[in-house]
């Protein structure tokens, strides 16, 4: 049940000139109320902005006095402006835990597919011991891989494998083929969780109905009240009903969504 | 019911008033009942239709029994998916929205929400759309037999191309809505009015001739924004609905006008956030105000209007809040 939390900034990392590493004291959201990594945070950000932005948190931490939750966000527009410009110590004003992370069971080994800034939400899964995974990361660039957010999947996994739009970094090209080389040799997943732009999620689907692989992806669509009352964030789904990102996902079964929408 | 152990802003000073109608401020008493149209509510705040669903995402952080009505996301006679998304746009001090009327119909309305609003001790108001005269009707039937307290018509949804704005904007058709829904409702029925007028009064007095008992506004104004570099509209629907603090004069104007016109009460709305918003729209003639927009900013906004009303009264020295309905002064 999410609750109306004042959160303090306890580290704030300038990954580059658009992307931001900041940790808050969460109160005890994560130890009572199970924040966990692919839920999301929903910041007041300042007064001059109506709509809180919704963020996703990358890792959480139980610890003392307070829980902490890692958010790792982009730039995009005056809220995201205004979040990157906070120090060590302020307060913001947030709700939650609200969304739905990755349905997860220990014991299972999942192929972790992340695109962007669609990576820092899989980190928790990436280093969780309860689990077996391999990664793959997608990202434009070779410097918009941060080594902050890589290594974690590389000392946490199986294997980490590197994809980039330009051939900077790792294999060239998009993730999509990376998965479709692992799953032609190694099919033995218990799932995907995939977080990333809508055209990578929709190629991840079609090549987990292909080999047969169970398929959760996360969401993204423009939110308002982010708790599930104006139905604003709306995911059209293959019965031809809406689902809404804030309430119902951010994380949807694959096959469920009408990628054709 | 909200866990005990969320924390709950209070406001400073305010004793009481919370699921009661009398409030204490600096030892002093407020009556913040008000009568909507033979309703009674516990306090004039109300939140606005499909700004907070059935109650459920709320109620999780406050006892909707503080509130004096909870006015539901609108219904239609059959479901509705709405329109695709985005469906929201930040613009200055507001928001442009085109949901499009998404809803589960009126049938699992009253299976599934209506009982649980039931638990709570606060007014409940349907919200209804129609495409048809008749349509609206029929709901007013059911609704009626379900137990609503009051029964909102909107025939103002800009987002929705069948009926809604037409019957908005065209007193005929106003006049010929309000008298089937008033044929078939037992409760009151409170008619919304769309702002997209030229003439608000001329559609109020076409209300109160069709025989509304209540009205409401203002619903949202038609708006739009777009994207400079893909030149696109942000709103996959190209236009929307515009709401919040921007558009609190206009409500403040129109409830004004409208009050001025017809002697029927008033539920006044638009872009209301604290105390003050409400005593303006309650000055020029609301008997009760919606909180809508604000909730996405601040969920216990409706409570702070609420706890800001009663010290606005209490600071001018008011025995009943109600005393504010219709006290403007103007020149």
């Amino acid at each position: 049940m999410p609750v109306q939390q004042i959160c303090t900034v306890v580290s704030m990392e300038q990954l580059d000139a658009n992307t931001w590493w900041m940790v808050l004291e969460v109160g005890k959201l994560v130890f009572e109320r199970g924040l966990c990594g692919g839920q999301f945070l929903h910041i007041k950000c300042g007064d001059g902005q109506l709509l809180r932005r919704p963020i996703s948190v990358a890792r959480t931490q139980w610890d003392e006095p307070e829980d902490t939750a890692a958010l790792i966000f982009e730039v995009r527009g005056e809220g995201t402006k205004w979040l990157s410009q906070r120090k060590v110590g302020d307060k913001l004003d947030v709700l939650g835990p609200l969304g739905n992370g990755f349905n997860v069971s220990d014991g299972s080994r999942y192929l972790l597919v992340g695109g962007g800034i669609g990576v820092p939400p899989l980190i928790e899964y990436g280093e969780s011991p309860k689990w077996s995974k391999v990664a793959v990361l997608g990202f434009r660039t070779r410097d918009k891989a941060f080594p902050a957010v890589t290594s974690r999947f590389e000392e946490n996994c199986e294997q980490t494998y590197i994809c980039t739009d330009d051939g900077t970094l790792g294999r060239h090209g998009f993730v999509d083929g990376q998965v479709r080389d692992i799953f032609v040799k190694d099919k033995n997943f218990t799932g995907i969780l995939a977080c990333g732009p809508k055209p990578m999620l929709k190629s991840i689907a079609k090549i987990a109905a292909e080999f047969g692989v169970p398929c959760q992806v996360s969401m993204e669509e423009r939110m308002g009240c982010g708790v599930g009352a104006c139905l604003v964030c709306a995911i059209p789904m293959k019965d031809g009903t809406m689902k809404h990102v804030c309430k119902d996902g951010p994380v949807f079964n694959a096959e469920e969504v009408d990628w054709d929408a | 019911m909200p866990d005990k152990k969320t924390p709950r802003p209070e406001t400073e000073g305010i004793i009481g008033g919370a699921t009661t109608s009398i409030a204490l401020f600096q030892d002093r008493y407020v009556d913040m009942s008000v009568d909507l149209a033979g309703v009674i509510l516990k306090n004039p705040v109300v939140v606005a239709s499909g700004t907070f669903g059935f109650g459920r995402e709320y109620g999780q952080f406050f006892d909707l029994s503080e509130l004096g009505a909870v006015c539901c996301k609108g219904l239609t006679l059959y479901p509705r998916e709405g329109n695709p998304a985005p469906r929201i746009a930040e613009t200055p001090m507001g928001i442009l929205n085109s949901v499009g009327l998404q809803n589960p119909g009126v049938d699992a309305f009253i299976e599934h929400e209506l009982p649980f609003l039931r638990q709570y001790d606060v007014k409940i108001i349907a919200n209804i759309s129609g495409n048809t005269p008749e349509e609206y009707g029929i709901m007013c039937e059911k609704l009626s037999e379900a137990g609503v307290d009051m029964i909102e018509v909107n025939i103002s949804c800009p987002n929705v191309k069948a009926g809604g704005l037409a019957y908005g904007t065209r007193p005929d058709l106003a006049a010929e809505v309000t008298r089937e829904a008033k044929r078939h409702a037992s409760v009151p029925v409170m008619v919304k009015l769309s702002p997209n007028v030229t003439d608000i009064a001329e559609i109020a007095r076409a209300a109160a001739d069709g025989g509304a008992d209540a009205l409401s506004l203002i619903n949202t104004l038609r708006g739009m924004r777009i994207d400079v570099n893909t030149r696109r509209p942000i709103l996959k629907m190209n236009t929307g609905g515009l709401s919040g603090p921007a558009v609190l004069p206009v409500a403040v104007r129109m409830v004004w006008e409208a009050a001025t016109a017809v002697k029927l009460p008033i539920l006044g709305m638009g872009g209301v956030s604290k105390g003050e918003d409400a005593a303006q729209l309650m000055l020029a003639g609301a008997s009760a105000v919606a909180v809508g927009t604000a909730l996405f900013n601040d969920p216990y906004a409706p409570l702070k209007v609420r706890d800001g009303l009663a010290q606005l009264a209490v600071r001018q020295g008011l025995g009943a809040v109600r005393d504010l309905t219709g006290g403007i002064r103007p020149w």
